[in-house]
């Protein structure tokens, strides 16, 4: 390992910007001309427009135009779509409704917009959109996923009878079944697994431009795949042929997944740019957020594990209602299906499982992915249900999991994922000796003395990520291929750019690509520099999210590195005037094998494009690779989380008292940025536990709508975390990477609820755990039990 | 439409605004410092964190016009264009206290204003209550805690880029 190569924890390259206040975030961007755009947007959950008249608002003064959805669909503009196909067991395809950018006869949540105004200034539009009438009927309303499919609901869309979007499955369930008959013990729980906001501290943003003179136009958006988003909005919505369409993502504050979706507000950006002829810039307000970047999580589940005598797994069962909103989002259909229960067997040997999802139709906003996407919610479920078991039958957690782990690999499983390469016994131990889980019994009584009650739970977690085999991803509906790019330009100088189609929203990729290329060529990372999200430099890319861009990302840029190194060994053959086979390169440096006869890295790249040495028949001049490289097969980052707490029975609050991670992520490129990553992710974790919720009341009005009520994990939440890792290599990418990004928030909700559930002595515990809620599980637990202290 | 002049990292400014018009975006638009954020609309996450008179103040909180004769520093000020970095903007890279960025400017504010009322040594518990009106996503607030910490006993040292904060 060298200082700036795999393994080094460099400092960033990019936080000089960031510290100094010289980022480009999308609204720091300003283009000459520029007006501002504001959305009118429903106050009712479901309602129609009966009419809209903006004549008042359009006289307000600097108002350039206020447009509505009956001129975006005269304008032929395509609406939003769902890109990954799902089918339900009967065969039929999923109900996929009409999302029209601004809404054109119908609302179907708090938030739907109907209207936008474009005015010189963001106070002139503010002003407008107050001005202009909507005339709404409204409609009865369904919020609750639970209610949506009952007889008597509200329905939201013609084409989804009892608001049912699928009824999809996955297993065996005669299998299963018989399974379960077999049993000497069957646990079973109803789980909530809390819809939340994924709220990154940059709130969505979209500049567009449209040039007349060329037909282009140009869009600066938060997203976190501007190549998807161009295709999307060229092909699927016809906003402008592709070839015409510039999508830069700079900057990006936070993404999460939340910013992964083509939304309606850069869409309706671009269009009123055009119809309006100057730059429209929209930022949305954080209330506005609330309303319009899709939510999280969201489903309500009843799950069973089945026991033999000795505790050895028999089987799994879950039956889901998965809430995906008013209108389906990007990938929304993927999040409880493929993404969920294929990762229902976690670290265990089950020989059967059997899943059933039906996705329902409610008037709240939108759900899709945010951070852990599907993957949170199995672990949530086979985690309390392992918990549970153990508590049950008398057994020690850590010992039940044991018991059960998977230890021979390749692994097939019941639910199609085969995981390569693991050693779920030595995250176990690892976590255990570093957590001191032997001396728990007695700092539980020590605490006792204090009036605390101790608890410690555990969440040994596995997730597929380093999203995805295209032909796989394909065979179950997806629309694109989840390949990833890499461009490696060597310059004349020796100075190297990488134009990679991963996105960096956080996540370092400026230093950690860098690190790779540095070490692979042997020049000096201050030489090597990382472009990305701008589709005019980046020829196509995939974009981040799924913890890709190490295993995925990284694994396209090895295989233009090999070109490159290929390329040179020739260039430098033709130099050194020997056999290309007689070429070797190591740390910067082509040497002829057996000989003192050696050229430098910058030497070469000069000749490659002064090519003096060697002609255009022999070898053609430049040094530049590209690579595109799809994945064999998903990782499978896995590891243990032990949550220790300590709860107060006077008033349910919950510390955090001690945190142990330890995960296993394959090779790891920079030590610190990965447990930045699962900082970050167990934060995000902890929130979902403990305080985090996005509530909406029976209007379908979302209660927690501001930071004021939507409880965010702040820094006394979070407790100094101890993190470590193991390594099993991943057998599946060149540089044995799985990825990291997601992992802290997968594993993090199971643990604590674990923990509290154990602290206070009752499973009848929901997430957020807030104080009310685990003071009133504890009344509620105390007064079924009188004899209990 | 109304006038107010004040001294922004150094320099004197005046600008015509409507009377609504917040601190924040006075910074942002008329003076096109973009460093200082906006990350919610009920000033809770502290991305806007300027200091005005010394004192770390929510720029989305306060009326450009109140700020008449005030001596505003922002994170484009906190060091000199030519000069070295602030001990505090240092720590947070050295500790990786930052990943997406967009919090950083206000924490960085933030942790240069509990250094001034609660000291150079400054322990774990104190930070993360201190930290109460600023939101992070990204870290988990671990490293960040750990930069503040770090920066503060920089601070110590009192190098020209810290007095310029002080």
């Amino acid at each position: 390992m060298t200082a700036t190569g795999i393994g080094a924890a460099v400092r960033r390259k990019e936080d000089q910007r960031f510290i100094t206040g010289k980022g480009h975030y999308t609204d720091d961007i300003n283009r000459p001309g520029q007006a501002y755009a504001y959305f009118v947007r429903s106050p009712h959950a479901h309602a129609t427009i009966k009419s809209i008249d903006v004549k008042d608002a359009a006289s307000m003064p600097g108002v350039l135009r206020v447009l509505t959805g009956a001129e975006l669909a005269a304008d032929k503009i395509g609406g939003l779509i769902c890109g990954w196909m799902i089918h339900s067991k009967d065969g039929s395809p999923m109900k996929m409704a009409p999302h029209p950018a601004i809404a054109n006869g119908k609302v179907c949540h708090v938030g739907d917009q109907v209207a936008v105004v474009v005015a010189e200034t963001l106070a002139q539009a503010r002003d407008a959109a107050e001005k202009v009438k909507v005339d709404y009927a409204v409609l009865p309303v369904v919020a609750d996923p639970a209610a949506a499919q009952q007889q008597g609901a509200a329905q939201i869309h013609d084409v989804a009878p009892n608001n049912t979007i699928y009824q999809w499955h996955l297993g065996d369930p005669k299998a299963v079944d018989a399974a379960f008959k077999a049993a000497k013990h069957i646990t079973k729980l109803d789980i909530v697994n809390n819809r939340l906001v994924p709220n990154a501290m940059e709130p969505r943003a979209a500049l567009a431009e449209y040039d007349t003179g060329t037909g282009a136009f140009t869009l600066w958006n938060t997203t976190q795949n501007p190549h998807v988003a161009r295709l999307v909005i060229a092909a699927f919505i016809g906003m402008a042929p592709e070839h015409k369409l510039r999508v830069i993502a700079p900057d990006v504050g936070g993404g999460f997944g939340s910013k992964i979706f083509i939304y309606a507000e850069e869409v309706v950006a671009l269009w009123a740019a055009k119809r309006v002829g100057r730059p429209v810039k929209w930022v949305s307000d954080r209330s506005e957020a609330f309303l319009t970047d899709a939510h999280g999580r969201d489903h309500v589940t009843h799950a069973e594990m089945a026991f033999d005598a000795d505790g050895k797994i028999l089987g799994l069962r879950a039956k889901t209602i998965a809430n995906l909103g008013a209108y389906m989002s990007t990938f929304s259909s993927s999040v409880p299906t493929y993404l969920y229960a294929t990762l229902l067997s976690g670290q265990y040997q089950i020989p059967q499982i059997y899943c059933e999802v039906d996705a329902v139709y409610t008037n709240t906003v939108p759900v899709d992915a945010y951070r852990g996407a599907g993957r949170p919610e199995a672990t949530f479920v086979v985690e309390r249900l392992i918990e549970v078991g153990a508590r049950e039958m008398g057994q020690d957690p850590a010992e039940l999991r044991r018991k059960n782990f998977i230890d021979k690999f390749p692994h097939q499983t019941p639910v199609i994922m085969t995981y390569d390469a693991g050693d779920y016994n030595a995250s176990l131990k690892k976590a255990m000796e570093l957590a001191d889980y032997k001396g728990f019994a007695k700092r539980k009584r020590e605490a006792a003395r204090h009036g605390k009650l101790r608890g410690i739970g555990f969440s040994t977690y596995i997730e597929a990520c380093g999203i995805a085999p295209s032909q796989a991803v394909g065979s179950l509906g997806a629309g694109v291929g989840l390949w990833e790019s890499a461009e490696v330009r060597v310059n004349p100088t020796g100075s190297v750019e990488v134009l990679t189609g991963s996105h960096s929203h956080g996540q370092g990729h400026e230093t950690t690509f860098a690190q790779l290329v540095s070490e692979r060529l042997g020049i000096p990372i201050e030489n090597v520099s990382v472009v990305h999200g701008d589709t005019d430099k980046v020829q196509f890319g995939m974009g981040t999210y799924g913890s890709r861009s190490g295993a995925v990302g990284m694994s396209a840029i090895v295989k233009a590195l090999d070109k490159v190194e290929a390329k040179a060994k020739k260039v430098a053959a033709h130099l050194l005037e020997a056999a290309e086979g007689d070429i070797e390169f190591k740390d910067g440096k082509f040497s002829v094998a057996g000989t003192d006869k050696s050229a430098a890295w910058g030497d070469v790249t000069l000749n490659a494009y002064i090519a003096h040495k060697f002609s255009g028949q022999e070898l053609e001049p430049g040094l530049k690779e590209g690579a595109f490289y799809d994945p064999t097969n998903f990782t499978f980052p896995a590891g243990c989380h032990i949550c220790e707490v300590e709860v107060d029975p006077e008033t349910g609050k919950t510390e955090i008292v001690a945190w142990t991670a330890v995960d296993d992520f394959g090779v790891i490129v920079n030590p610190m940025i990965v447990e930045g990553q699962v900082h970050g992710g167990i934060a995000q974790g902890i929130g979902q536990a403990l305080c985090e919720g996005a509530i909406y009341n029976n209007d379908g009005q979302l209660v927690t709508g501001s930071f004021m009520d939507y409880a965010m994990p702040r820094a006394n939440h979070v407790p100094t975390l101890k993190v470590a890792t193991t390594v099993t290599k991943c057998p599946s990418n060149p540089l044995g990477i799985k990825g990291c990004g997601e992992a802290g928030a997968i594993a993090a909700p199971a643990a604590v609820i674990n923990a509290i559930t154990d602290a206070i002595g009752t499973e009848a515990l929901a997430m957020p755990a807030t104080p009310p809620a685990v003071w009133a599980a504890l009344q509620k637990s105390r007064k079924s039990m009188p004899h209990a202290a | 439409m109304a006038a107010v002049s004040l001294t922004v990292n150094g320099t004197p400014v005046t600008a015509d605004v409507d009377p609504r018009t917040l601190l924040v975006q006075l910074l942002r638009e008329n003076l096109r410092l973009t460093g200082t954020h906006v990350g919610c609309d009920t000033s809770q996450c502290g991305a806007c964190v300027v200091q005005v008179d010394g004192k770390a103040v929510k720029s989305c909180t306060v009326l450009a016009l109140q700020l008449e004769g005030a001596d505003v520093l922002t994170i484009e000020g906190l060091a000199a264009p030519d000069g070295p970095l602030h001990p505090m903007q240092e720590a947070f890279r050295e500790n990786h206290g930052l990943q997406c960025g967009y919090c950083t400017p206000g924490m960085i504010i933030t942790a240069v204003d509990i250094v001034r009322r609660k000291g150079h040594e400054l322990d774990d518990r104190t930070i993360r209550e201190e930290l109460e009106g600023n939101i992070c996503r990204c870290t988990g607030y671990h490293n960040i805690v750990k930069a503040i910490a770090a920066g503060a006993r920089a601070m110590q040292g009192g190098g020209a880029a810290t007095k310029a904060a002080e």
